[in-house]
C-alpha cells in the first residue's frame, strides 16, 4: 500500500505558545495553577498529540490556544503573522454536545450559518462534511436517534465543516467503546492527510496517542508542564497491524516512561 | 396505535364510571340531603338544564384564562430572558418577581378591580398575576442550564447575541418554559374564578349565584366545568409538548 503523505500544500496553520501560564482564582479556596509554564511550538500541518494524566490541565491549554481561556501569562501565536486566524479555528469536545432539536444536516452545517454564509453553500459543505464521516445515510435523523459514535461523528463533521485550517480536539472519543475509538481514529488520520490541517489532539491514552500523531507532548501532573517532546518514529500509513507492532510497542514505552515521569511528585 | 388507545383511556374511564356509580348510590342510601351533596344524576340535570347559562359562562371564563395565559407566556419568557442576561440582572430583580408567587390572590383581587373596574380586565389581571411566576421561573432555570460547551461553540463561531439567544438558548429552555406553561395553566383557571368571585363574569359569577340560591347540584356542575377548562389547557400544554420534543427524546437505535 502506498501511504498518501500529507503533501498536499499544508492548508494547516503553524501554532507557537510561549510561557503560557492559567491560574483558576475562586473565592474562599486556594488557586489553583491549571498550566504553569508551557511552550509549544506546532509546525503548519502537523499532527500534534498532547498526553497527559486526567485533569493535569490539558484542556485547559487547548481551550488556552482556541482563544476559550484567557492566558494570565505568556503568549499565543499563529501562522507567520501570529493573530488568530479568522474562522480557521474548529473544537471537537469530550462529548458530541449536539443541538437535539437539530437533525444531523442542520447540526453540521450550524457554524457556517453562525458565520452567515448563503444557505446553498451551507448544505452543500454539511452535506461532504457529513459523506467524509461516513454518515451520508443519517443526515435527516435527529441526535436521540444515533449511537454514541455516530453522534461524535456528527461533531466531527461539524467541525470539519468550516474547512478548519487547525482543529482542536479534546479527548473526543474518550467515551467511545474500544472498537468505535479504533475506528474514529483511523478516519481521523485519513481526514488529516486528506486535508493538510494542523490537528492538536488531548488525549491521556498513550496507545492513542502513539497510533494517531506524528510528534507526542507529554504533560506532568497540575499544573501541566511540558515533560518530553517526541517525534513519534512510525510509518505514516497506520492501520491496526501497527498496533502489534514492536516500534509500536516501543513508542508506547516512551511515552509511557515519560508519563511517570511527569506524574511523579515534586514535578 | 389501537392497543395504545386502549391502554390510555380504557383505565381512566372505568374509574371514572365506577366512582360515579358508587356516588349515586351511596348517597342515595345514605340519604345525604341534595343541599349538602347533590347525586353525580342531580348534577348531570343541573349541568343540562342550566346549559344556556353555564356554557356562556364558560365561554368568558376560558376567554380571560386564554388573555391571562398568553400575557403570562410574553411577559413571563421577556423577564426571564431579560433575567437572563446577567447575573446582576437576576439578583437585583429576582426576588420581586417571587411577588407574584407568594401573592394572597383573594386578598388582591378587590384592589384589581379598584384598579381595572368590574368586569374582563381585573378577571385576566387575576389570571396573570397567579400564573406567571412559574413561566418566569421554570424559563429562567431552562435559559440558565445551557451547556457551557455550547455556549462555547457559539462564541468560537462569532455568534451574535441574537443567534445566541434564539438558536440556542430559547430551544434549550423550551422543555423548561413547557413544563412552566403546564403549571401556569392550572393557575389561571383558579385565577380567574378568584377575580370573578370579585370583578364578576363567568363561572365564577355562576357559582356565587348558585350558592345563594342554594342550589348545590348547580354549584358542582360550574365547578365541573372550571375542572374541564383546567383540564383542557393541561391537555392543550401536553400536546404542544409532544409535539415540540418528540425528536429530542426518541429511543437509541443501537448502543
Amino acid at each position: 500500500m502506498s501511504a498518501p503523505e500529507p503533501t498536499a500544500a499544508p492548508t494547516g496553520v503553524a501554532v507557537r505558545v510561549r510561557g503560557a501560564c492559567r491560574v483558576f482564582r475562586s473565592a474562599g479556596e486556594a488557586d489553583v495553577v491549571a498550566v504553569d509554564g508551557v511552550d509549544l511550538s506546532i509546525a503548519a500541518g502537523e499532527f500534534v498529540a498532547i498526553l497527559g494524566p486526567s485533569g493535569c490541565g490539558k484542556s485547559t491549554l487547548l481551550r488556552m490556544i482556541a482563544g476559550l481561556e484567557p492566558l494570565d501569562a505568556g503568549d499565543l501565536g499563529f501562522g507567520a503573522g501570529g493573530g488568530a486566524p479568522k474562522n480557521a479555528l474548529a473544537y471537537v469536545f469530550q462529548d458530541a454536545h449536539l443541538l437535539p432539536w437539530r437533525d444531523v444536516l442542520a447540526n453540521v452545517a450550524l457554524p457556517l450559518e453562525l458565520q452567515g454564509r448563503a444557505s446553498g453553500e451551507r448544505r452543500d459543505a454539511a452535506l461532504r462534511a457529513i459523506a467524509a464521516v461516513g454518515l451520508a445515510d443519517a443526515a435527516q435523523r435527529h441526535p436521540a436517534q444515533l449511537s454514541g459514535g455516530m453522534r461524535m461523528r456528527v461533531s466531527l463533521a461539524r467541525a470539519l465543516v468550516t474547512e478548519p485550517r487547525l482543529l482542536l480536539l479534546d479527548e473526543p472519543f474518550a467515551a467511545l467503546d474500544e472498537i468505535t475509538r479504533q475506528d474514529l481514529d483511523d478516519q481521523l488520520r485519513a481526514l488529516w492527510a486528506a486535508t493538510g490541517m494542523t490537528v492538536l489532539f488531548v488525549t491521556h491514552s498513550i496507545a492513542e496517542a502513539a497510533f494517531l500523531a506524528e510528534r507526542a507532548v507529554v504533560l506532568t501532573r497540575r499544573p501541566a508542564r511540558v515533560v518530553l517532546e517526541h517525534a513519534l518514529d512510525l510509518p505514516a500509513q497506520r492501520d491496526a497491524a501497527l498496533r502489534g507492532d514492536a516500534r509500536f510497542a516501543r513508542e508506547m514505552s516512551v511515552l509511557y516512561e515519560a508519563l511517570r515521569r511527569g506524574n511523579g511528585k515534586a514535578a | 396505535m389501537k392497543p395504545r388507545f386502549v391502554e390510555t383511556f380504557v383505565p381512566p374511564a372505568a374509574t371514572f364510571l365506577l366512582t360515579t356509580a358508587a356516588a349515586e348510590f351511596g348517597i342515595r342510601a345514605a340519604g345525604v340531603s341534595p343541599l349538602l351533596l347533590p347525586t353525580p344524576s342531580a348534577v348531570a340535570r343541573a349541568a343540562l338544564q342550566h346549559a344556556p347559562t353555564l356554557l356562556p359562562a364558560l365561554a368568558m371564563t376560558a376567554q380571560a384564562v386564554a388573555i391571562g395565559l398568553a400575557l403570562s407566556i410574553a411577559l413571563g419568557l421577556l423577564v426571564a430572558i431579560a433575567l437572563s442576561t446577567s447575573r446582576w440582572v437576576e439578583r437585583a430583580f429576582y426576588p420581586y418577581a417571587i411577588f407574584f408567587q407568594i401573592v394572597p390572590i383573594v386578598a388582591i383581587a378587590p384592589l384589581l378591580v379598584i384598579w381595572f373596574g368590574y368586569g374582563m380586565r381585573a378577571v385576566v389581571a387575576a389570571a396573570f398575576i397567579v400564573s406567571v411566576f412559574p413561566v418566569i421561573a421554570n424559563s429562567l432555570a431552562g435559559l440558565l442550564s445551557v451547556d457551557p460547551a455550547l455556549r462555547d461553540l457559539f462564541r468560537l463561531y462569532g455568534a451574535s447575541g441574537f443567534a445566541r439567544l434564539w438558536k440556542l438558548s430559547l430551544p434549550w429552555a423550551l422543555p423548561n418554559v413547557l413544563t412552566g406553561l403546564r403549571i401556569a395553566a392550572g393557575l389561571a383557571v383558579i385565577g380567574a374564578i378568584v377575580g370573578e368571585f370579585v370583578g364578576g363574569g363567568g363561572l365564577g359569577v355562576v357559582v356565587l349565584e348558585a350558592m345563594r340560591q342554594q342550589r348545590t347540584d348547580l354549584v358542582f356542575a360550574a365547578v365541573l366545568h372550571a375542572a374541564a377548562l383546567g383540564l383542557a389547557l393541561f391537555a392543550a400544554v401536553n400536546a404542544t409538548s409532544h409535539f415540540a420534543l418528540r425528536r429530542w427524546h426518541t429511543q437509541e437505535t443501537e448502543p
